[in-house]
């Protein structure tokens, strides 16, 4: 438990002064992530510490560096939850890491990303200004809403000092259900089950087999689980936690990993020759003979978005923003970090 | 007729616009002007400099160019339910109305979105949806006329906000004409796009950075069932603990809603909604899902609302009855219009743990300011709805009214809460944006919004505050915790 605010703020102006960048990093559980920055690396995992929880508010507030792991045990004890199920991938990582990158494990369809979770947040800016947005509220619409903004914005917009969550009640009940058939069939299945009442919280399709977890009360889990078939799974959290954290064998390839969002109905693309479905169909794991253009073009003409997730090699990690866009983004960047010490070419170039 | 303000601009303009649309949708003449003088909060009123009702999104680029070349503001305006001023005309501008984008473009039930342009009805889309067993969560007690690009401008909530979150919740993306009358598209078919999250930047902007011409929505299947339970209290600090042990008991409601006695008094004169009008306050909590699980949820609500001190509780047996009783609390803001000449309403959001708190101490500042208040709240969710009644035809009530609001909005800064949940900021709230933001903060908003309209015509003067202003305004920022002299009585 320690504020070390004071102190990153030092090194942002000494950064400032110095003009010499800065790579920001918590666990750094996601180093792979994003394309490579060169600077000197600022460990803000020192910056920890649960700030407030209070369950029958369903508001937490803690410092960025506090491990995701204190978090969830903390919001266990009372039954509540983080929502977007964050990735820990190969462990350390922080909740100040999980908002900044912005992804959402298997629950996000149902669950949202860390994006619909957050309320506030207290930023060091590129200034090595202090400031705070958003509240400890649910709902609040007092100026532009920047605490979202900053939600996978990895660090090129501010340093994450503090974030404020709302979290929700865990489900009493989780079950798998597993059913063998082909990767159509599954994603027709998958559509289907979206578009009723279902206790969903997961929908992953592998290697001939459906992955279904019903996550809710327990009537309501029992009655869908009896009317949806396959096998129960036994240990059931293993696999969506190996989902979570890409430790499936699925994942250890020694080759460009592209993870393509797209509607979740999207009939299998020419780039998709090896793919986990995730998601229920919106999202995509995918290894791939095609080139990087290829695959861009391929998902620009279906409107979804391709990353290069792993092994990225020397390609741009992530799809080419419009003309239009990258001026929006390169301005907004601007008024955060003027002086360009904050991550930079993280997500694009200045 | 006496000859309008800015005439010869106003001339100028139509002849430029004529180029473009139909004489039918450039409105010029005062008689035209008058019905777009304000929106849902009448108390300020200008008449627009031209009126444009543009067809499509080609049309609305031409507009936006012709304005950024005469450097003339735009105010963009919906339906005109706002509750905040945000479309509020001026003089020197042009009143930019969607009304004619009100087309459902597509309804994809297969990935749970729905298409539609800006001027559609929120209410309109869950329609539309119906057939397939899907909905749009979202539902402002407005909805029956509220459009969906103003609900995208103010973030608009509704009273299933706990469960189900806010318009910022249900987007999947954006379609915007920039101030250059560039079209941008903002998110994709996917649930994750590349790069920042101009989708939660754009979404409660209020019309500052860009104007919407295209909404997709997220859709939802619509729950098998949803059951209300109504509990009556004696007293409202009661109602606020039974609040906070439903939560603490592990159940979401999909809806929590608290009335006061004023409030549910008007309600039940107005649509007769079963209310006990003796209560001091009274709670609605609906549970939705499955037909078992709400059936076993709402057991668990009853109990614990009696356990939690309630004088009465009482479930719907059917669905006419669970109509009937959101019939008055989605009716309270008219019901208090007829108790009212008018009425002013709020929108604060506090930590719910502080209801009882700020509940008596608006009470305090009724007697002070001799203004009866009514008040409706979220209380899943924190956001509170004080109604301020007065007669705007007695001298100085108006701004009585407004001084007591403003003193509501400031309380609620102070326990750690925002000046609006819902509504927006508009011009209404302007000033207590100085005491909810220190200048850093305000500063960073106003370089955002130049990020996206280095002129400043879009909306101006809405929504973020001059320094000028917060310093002629002289309200103190008050920090959570943070306040000098906390052992001070204020009220």
């Amino acid at each position: 438990m320690a504020d070390i605010a004071a102190q990153l703020q030092d090194r942002v102006r000494a950064a400032i002064a110095d003009r010499r960048p800065l790579r920001l990093h918590g666990g750094d559980s996601k180093a792979f992530y994003g394309n490579p920055v060169q600077g000197q690396p600022l460990d803000l995992s020192g910056h920890r510490g649960i700030i407030s929880h209070e369950p029958t508010e369903l508001v937490l507030t803690a410092r960025a560096g506090t491990p995701l792991l204190e978090i969830e045990q903390r919001l266990a004890e009372q039954g509540q939850m983080l929502s977007f199920e964050p990735p820990h991938f190969g462990g350390g990582a922080t909740i100040g890491g999980a908002v900044a990158s912005g992804l959402g494990g298997p629950r996000r369809p149902w669950g949202g990303a860390p994006r619909d979770q957050v309320l506030g947040t207290r930023v060091l800016d590129g200034q090595g200004r202090i400031l705070g947005f958003g509240g400890q509220v649910m709902k609040n619409v007092a100026g532009y809403d920047v605490s979202r903004l900053m939600a996978g914005s990895l660090g090129t917009l501010g340093i994450l000092l503090e974030v404020t969550l709302k979290v929700l009640p865990a489900p009493p009940l989780s079950r798998t259900l597993i059913l063998e058939m082909d990767r159509e069939a599954a994603v027709s299945r998958m559509r289907e089950l979206a578009r009723q009442p279902v206790p969903l919280s997961g929908a992953c399709h592998l290697d001939g087999r459906l992955y279904l977890r019903l996550s809710g009360s327990e009537a309501s889990v029992n009655a869908w689980a009896g009317r949806i078939g396959g096998e129960m799974a036994a240990a059931h959290n293993t696999f969506w936690q190996r989902l979570r954290d890409q430790q499936l064998d699925f994942f250890q390839r020694d080759r460009p990993l592209w993870r393509l969002s797209l509607a979740a109905a999207t009939p299998r693309l020419a780039c998709e020759q090896e793919v986990l479905t995730d998601w229920a169909g919106a999202q995509r794991w995918v290894y791939t003979d095609l080139d990087a253009d290829a695959v861009r073009a391929e998902i620009a003409q279906h409107q979804g978005h391709a990353q290069l997730f792993r092994n990225a090699g020397t390609l741009d990690c992530f799809q080419r923003l419009t003309p239009l866009m990258l001026t929006l983004h390169r301005r907004l960047r601007q008024r955060f970090d003027p002086h360009g010490i904050l991550n930079p070419g993280r997500i694009f170039d200045d | 007729m006496n000859t309008l303000p800015h005439d010869s601009l106003r001339q100028k303009l139509a002849a430029q616009f004529a180029e473009i649309l139909d004489s039918a949708y450039i409105l010029t003449r005062e008689e035209e002007l008058r019905p777009y003088e304000c929106d849902g909060l009448s108390a300020y009123r200008h008449l627009p400099l031209i009126v444009l009702l543009p067809g499509d999104i080609a049309q609305v680029q031409q507009i936006m160019r012709i304005c950024h070349r005469e450097q003339v503001p735009v105010v963009a305006r919906g339906a005109g339910t706002g509750l905040s001023g945000g479309a509020l005309p001026r003089e020197d501008g042009v009143l930019l109305s969607l009304a004619r984008f009100n087309r459902i473009l597509d309804i994809d039930a297969d990935n749970l979105v729905a298409r539609v342009q800006p001027g559609v009805r929120n209410l309109a889309i869950s329609e539309a949806a119906r057939p397939f067993g899907l909905y749009y969560a979202p539902d402002p007690s407005s909805q029956i006329a509220c459009s969906i690009g103003g609900n995208v401008a103010e973030n608009a909530g509704g009273v299933h906000c706990l469960k189900y979150g806010l318009t910022v919740n249900n987007l999947q993306a954006l379609d915007v004409v920039t101030v250059e009358g560039e079209r941008l598209r903002i998110g994709g078919a996917g649930l994750d796009s590349s790069g920042y999250d101009l989708l939660a930047l754009m979404t409660g902007s209020e019309g500052m950075l860009g104007i919407v011409v295209e909404v997709t929505v997220k859709l939802l299947p619509i729950p098998e069932r949803a059951q209300v339970a109504m509990a009556a209290f004696d007293d409202v600090e009661t109602a606020g603990q039974a609040v906070a042990d439903i939560i603490a008991e592990g159940i979401l409601p999909a809806g929590l809603e608290m009335m006061d006695n004023p409030s549910l008094q008007a309600a039940e004169d107005f649509v007769h909604a079963g209310y006990p009008t003796d209560a001091a306050a009274i709670l609605l909590c609906e549970v939705d899902g499955d037909n078992e699980e709400v059936s076993a949820e709402i057991r668990r609500v009853r109990q614990r609302l009696l356990d939690s001190g309630a004088s009465e509780v009482r479930t719907a047996r059917d669905d006419a009855e669970r109509a009937r009783l959101w019939a008055g609390r989605k009716a309270a803001f008219p019901a208090v219009g007829r108790i009212s000449p008018d009425y002013y309403c709020m929108d604060g959001t506090i930590p719910r743990k502080h209801l009882p708190r700020v509940l008596s101490e608006i009470a305090a500042m009724s007697e002070e300011f001799g203004l009866r208040a009514a008040n409706v709240f979220h209380a899943g969710d924190g956001n509170l709805h004080p109604l301020i009644l007065y007669n705007g035809n007695q001298p100085g009530e108006l701004e009585r009214a407004e001084a007591f609001g403003g003193r509501i909005l400031e309380l609620c800064v102070e326990v750690g809460g925002t000046i609006t949940g819902e509504h927006g900021v508009g011009l209404e709230k302007i000033n207590q944006m100085c005491a909810q933001f220190p200048p850093e903060e305000l500063q960073m908003f106003h370089a955002i919004k130049a990020a996206f309209d280095p002129l400043g015509l879009l909306n101006p003067g809405k929504a973020i505050p001059t320094l000028n202003r917060c310093a002629e305004f002289g309200a103190m920022h008050v920090k959570a915790g943070d306040l000098r002299f906390p052992h001070l009585e204020r009220f």
